[in-house]
């Protein structure tokens, strides 16, 4: 049924082979490194949309395609090779990684044109798509988990690309342990999935819980462990606080990484298990509950920010909170899941590239307390920043509307009560998204000047408003263009095998109207309160006032998230630790030694067999001559 | 009257280049002249080896017996001798390494005497090595394509006494050289006596020499004739004795140590594959009716010669040694794909005695390299730190290692999976166990070294790595690289080894 492509792995193998390249170049690769990096992903690109239109060439249901890699061991039933897969929901990321991605290394020429080590942050840029391509286009559990591993070693190096300063190192090192955590949840799927289904491909996993091999405890264990990883990538509740420390990278990679693509590759992976969380339904239920949390979590911090970054970062995770939510709702849930994702992917890596543009302007300066009026100053990342603004908090007719608006509407169709909780959840998201946006932009953008003495801002090169232009278009039509007709629902229809039109033959529990109505009021409370606290005429104190609520104070400080984890596992961690070092040392390395030197003195007694003298090693021979005789001997008899 | 032997040259090809090669070097080394011998000499030798190799490739589809049934000629039998070809290749390449020297100028003077001196002090080297491992060569051509007990024997001694002599050959430690070489010879020389004493007694059961008259004999009588027994153990002692199974391995620490390090790689490699190849023509195919009466012996034998290598390896001191030991490990290790006595323990064994060959002869290589001003410097704890002073070369050495020890990526770990699940398939868990509890150990003893070279200070005594010159480089090159695609992309030679790995019927 699938067709095979042979360019595949050039996705894949140029960006590698350039990050490999560029980082062994050495120094003599400085002045083109970052060209190098660029053309590479750019190269990828030009293959994903190759690929992306010779895929719309083929008829729906036949536009999978494979690539076999190569075969690594096989013997009798043990097989292990690679292949790659790429299909419609992968084809989306494709698209998403390679055409962000290479606006971004555009971006980043500019953006890091003052940093010495430009060519190794280009290396570390590739070696991320190259990995994130990986992710998404192999056909397994294993080569995901390869490619899940790969973006998180590019995500730990480029958040701490400035590793000079400590508190970047451990921001990079934080990242690293959440995300370990989930990755025990990958690595627990994948053994579950081979135990179950003796398989760990996605189709041969497909095909295993369609064959009912699998117990309904295997598979919401599976389910579950999947949900874990997916939580560990996406900055999800219960681990999401690493995302906030992330920022602590270059703001190319905020926006690439932990913006558009790495932080998503949950919804990817659930989307693609979709076949193990629709029929696990503890795990689906689960899927809602962090998804419904995070997404007013993440928005709650974000009313408390006056990091520009961190602000973002804290957006970003509420929006995939909708995303999680969205595919958690099942087979209706998923396409909205991967629209609201490529959305997204849009107009918050262009927010991003607009505050990295602003922080170029201000010297580096993340507080948004000492913005203001900066639209005169930089017209340019003024407009993109609103328009990503407009499409973040579901104005009519940008991006964000379309996508938000679906996810609103079938978490409403969920049904009974559960229906009505995730709907006002989500439309209570949608009003404090407006809000903390408002905030942001209101703060950066508009009121009186309280910059820094020094301080000249200036509108950033064309290189990186160029990048910043596009995904404004993206931000302005994406939605439009993927919900006409709704042909990004029918294109991944093959996908998911869900029944088309899901949504609108159901019987709704509001019309659809209305749904929209009952967002954009939620969007305009929104917008109102922030204007009313942060509008004209209203004075923003440059240094965080302290008398504030208690409320503010535990938002600010991420809902306690890093104190809840230092008092839950860190602080018994250390104890473990302790305890269990003096375990090693007494016990274990007791037994060690023992088994050791009583090896050693096994092995000296038996050295001494070995003489040197010819006439004992001949008795030796005599001896097992005999003894093999004996043997032969006693066997036949 | 008597009829000429009918001989089919071209299915002999390999054999007769490499030994007719090997007389001539006998001749240039009596005619030409002391300063041209070297560059004739290797040229000769390393012609051998390629056309050879040539005449092997030419063998690929030749199935059947020839020389009026003294030799077969299958599939396995151009396997063998294409792999022994390329370690032969390998070896000559480190012995005609002349950037530092490893064999006595002269190895007729006796140790210390005058005429040691003038040999030393003219600056000159014999060159009688070349015609020697030649021979070697040529007798391992021929043993594992043996099909009849005296053409057995025949290679047997045409691959043992060059290599006695070799063993002798070491410039530095003359007296533990000759020691080895004497040692080697006289155990040798008993082993060999074993062997002809059971070749003897099958013969007087069978009433014939030839594989498949002793085959079709036990066919036709399943039984337990004592002649039988007596021959077969005394055989199986004969070839134990060559692949360093215990208990008759006390020979291989000793002589591994005493022989220059260039000869040990070349015998470690070389006698290992044709030894094993003789093995497994006699108990694959030959005897394999009887299995149930040898696989208890080779089970025993095996798991001993894990346990002794191993465990023994541990308290070693001198890397030569530890390496030996790490050679008898591998031997028991191999004799599982013996046991497992499956068409996937045939063609586990080939492919364990290919990627153990590349990487044993690459470590040896590599201990070329480790000198001071006295030579070579085999004391483990002198190689303390050479990871900190020579970082390339203590990296190959360890990839090396980890390739004895089995690591996943490396062609040790492909070989060791492909014959323990050989084992396991045919049920023998017994020596399954031994073997990954065996690799265990041995992972300890190699990974200590790895440690000593990498988390130690170096130590200043004048121990340093020689730059090699280009011979030396391309064999540690070569089996570097061997080792790393056999462990990465090993499908092709799995591949070809299963299609091609058949016995001669009959």
């Amino acid at each position: 049924m699938n067709g095979t492509s042979q360019m595949l792995v050039y996705l894949i193998a140029i960006p590698l082979f350039s990050a490999a390249f560029l980082l062994l170049g050495g120094r003599a690769l400085d002045k083109v490194g970052h060209i190098i990096g660029t053309l590479a992903s750019s190269a990828a690109f030009v293959i994903g949309l190759l690929e992306f239109f010779a895929m719309l060439g083929r008829a729906p249901e036949n536009r999978g395609v494979t690539q076999r890699l190569f075969t690594w061991i096989e013997v009798g039933n043990f097989n292990v090779g690679a292949s790659l897969f790429l299909d419609q929901l992968s084809m989306c990321f494709v698209l998403l990684i390679t055409g962000v991605g290479t606006l971004i290394h555009i971006y980043s020429i500019a953006y890091m044109s003052h940093d010495h080590d430009r060519r190794r942050f280009f290396a570390f840029l590739n070696l991320f798509i190259a990995a994130m391509l990986l992710l998404v286009l192999g056909d397994s559990y294993l080569s995901l988990y390869v490619g899940w591993e790969g973006v998180g070693l590019a995500s730990y190096l480029l958040i701490g690309f400035w590793n000079q300063k400590p508190a970047y190192a451990t921001a990079a090192k934080k990242a690293f342990v959440a995300n370990r955590v989930g990755d025990v949840g990958l690595s627990l799927a994948v053994m579950i999935a081979f135990v179950q289904f003796g398989s760990v491909s996605f189709s041969g996993v497909a095909e295993g819980v369609e064959a009912g091999k699998a117990s309904s405890l295997a598979l919401n264990c599976l389910g579950a462990a999947l949900l874990l990883a997916a939580v560990g990538k996406s900055a999800q509740f219960p681990l999401q606080a690493w995302l906030g420390d992330a920022m602590a990278g270059p703001t190319p990679v905020s926006a690439l990484i932990h913006a558009a693509t790495m932080v998503t590759a949950g919804v990817y992976l659930i989307s693609r298990s979709h076949f193990v969380f629709d029929v696990a339904t503890i795990a689906q239920t689960l899927v809602l509950i962090v998804g419904a949390i995070t997404l007013l979590f993440g928005a709650i911090i974000g009313m408390a920010k006056d990091d520009i970054k961190k602000a973002l970062a804290a957006s970003t995770m509420s929006q995939i909170g909708y995303m999680i939510l969205a595919t958690g709702l099942g087979p209706v849930g998923y396409a909205f899941a991967m629209m609201h994702l490529l959305t997204h992917g849009f107009f918050k890596a262009g927010m991003f590239l607009g505050a990295g543009s602003v922080m170029h302007g201000m010297n580096d300066e993340v507080d948004m307390r000492k913005y203001g009026a900066l639209r005169k100053y930089m017209p340019i990342t003024f407009v993109t920043f609103g328009l990503g603004y407009l499409a973040i908090i579901g104005v009519p007719p940008f991006a964000g509307f379309y996508s938000k608006d679906k996810i609103i509407e079938i978490a409403l169709d969920a049904g009974g009560a559960k229906g009505i909780i995730l709907g006002s959840i989500t439309l209570l998201g949608a009003a404090i998204t407006a809000f903390y946006m408002s905030r942001v932009m209101l703060m950066t953008f508009f009121g009186s000047k309280r910059w820094d003495a020094g301080t000249h801002p200036h509108e950033s090169p064309s290189l990186m408003t160029i990048p910043m232009i596009i995904l404004a278009i993206g931000s302005v039509t994406a939605g439009f263009i993927f919900n006409m007709g709704d042909r990004f629902v029918k294109f991944l229809e093959p996908v998911f095998h869900s029944e088309h039109g899901g949504h609108g033959e159901k019987a709704h529990l509001l019309p659809p109207i209305v749904v929209s109505a009952l967002a954009l009021t939620a969007v305009a409370i929104g917008v109102s309160i922030a204007i009313a606290k942060y509008g004209r005429g209203k004075e923003i104190p440059t240094v965080a006032p302290s008398d504030v609520s208690v409320w503010t104070k535990v938002a600010r400080r991420d809902l306690l998230q890093d104190d809840l984890n230092e008092a839950l596992f860190m602080r018994p961690g250390q104890e473990l630790t302790k305890a269990l070092a003096i375990v090693d040392e007494k016990v274990i390395d007791g037994a060690v030694r023992g088994v050791g030197s009583l090896t050693l003195d096994v092995a000296s007694g038996v050295r001494k067999t070995q003489t040197g003298f010819v006439r004992s090693y001949a008795l030796w021979i005599v001896v097992g001559a005999l003894a093999i005789l004996a043997a032969i001997t006693l066997v036949t008899l | 009257m008597i009829t000429a032997p009918k001989i089919e040259y071209g299915a002999l090809a390999p054999v007769l280049i490499v030994l007719a090669c090997a007389v001539l070097a006998v001749l240039v080394e009596a005619f030409v002249s002391r300063r041209q011998r070297y560059v004739v000499q290797t040229s000769l030798s390393f012609a051998a080896i390629a056309l050879g190799f040539l005449a092997v490739l030419l063998n690929k589809d030749v199935s059947g017996r020839f020389a009026e049934g003294a030799v077969a000629v299958d599939g396995v039998t151009v396997i063998l001798q294409g792999t022994i070809l390329i370690f032969a290749l390998l070896g000559l390449l480190l012995i005609a390494e002349r950037g530092f020297q490893s064999f006595t100028a002269q190895a007729s003077a006796l140790p210390g005497s005058a005429d040691e001196q003038r040999a030393l002090a003219s600056g000159l080297q014999q060159t009688e090595v070349f015609p020697l491992t030649l021979f070697a060569v040529g007798g391992a051509l021929l043993f594992p394509a043996a099909n009849d007990l005296i053409t057995l024997f025949v290679a047997l001694e045409v691959l043992s006494l060059p290599l006695y002599l070799m063993a002798g050959l070491s410039q530095r430690r003359r007296l533990l050289s000759q020691e080895a070489g004497l040692k080697y010879f006289l155990l040798g020389a008993f082993s060999s006596a074993f062997f002809l004493f059971g070749s003897a007694f099958l013969y007087g059961y069978a009433g014939t020499t030839t594989f498949e008259g002793i085959k079709s004999v036990i066919r036709a009588s399943p039984g337990n004739d004592m002649y039988l027994m007596v021959g077969l153990s005394m055989l199986t002692v004969g070839l134990l004795f060559k692949v360093s199974a215990a208990p008759f391995h006390s020979w291989t620490p000793d002589v591994y140590q005493g022989a220059p390090t260039p000869i040990t790689a070349f015998m470690a490699a070389v006698t290992k594959v044709a030894a094993f190849g003789a093995i497994l023509r006699i108990f694959y195919s030959t005897i394999g009716g009887m299995v149930w009466t040898w696989r208890p012996v080779f089970v025993v034998v095996s798991i001993l010669t894990m346990a002794v290598g191993t465990i023994i390896a541990i308290a070693q001191k001198d890397v030569k040694r530890v390496l030996a030991y790490s050679a008898i490990a591998h031997s028991g290790f191999l004799l599982t794909g013996i046991v497992a006595f499956n068409k996937s323990g045939l063609d586990a064994t080939l492919l364990y005695l290919a990627t153990y060959g590349f990487t044993t002869l690459g470590t040896f290589a590599v201990v070329t390299l480790v000198r001071d001003a006295g030579g070579e410097v085999t004391d483990l704890n002198r190689w303390s730190g050479l990871g900190k002073r020579s970082p390339l070369i203590a990296g190959i050495f360890t990839l090396f290692l980890l390739a004895l020890a089995g690591i996943p990526l490396t062609s040790g770990f492909i070989g060791k999976f492909a014959i323990f699940s050989a084992a396991y398939e045919s049920g023998n868990i017994s020596v399954v166990i031994a073997g990954v509890l065996a690799s265990a150990v041995a992972a300890f003893f190699y990974i200590r070294i790895v440690v000593l070279m990498y988390f130690n200070d170096p130590q200043e005594d004048g121990t340093s790595v020689v730059i090699p010159s280009p011979v030396t480089a391309l064999t540690i090159g070569i089996c570097a690289v061997a080792t790393l695609v056999l462990g990465i992309f090993p499908q092709p030679v799995i591949n070809m080894i299963n299609s091609l790995a058949t016995f001669v019927a009959g």
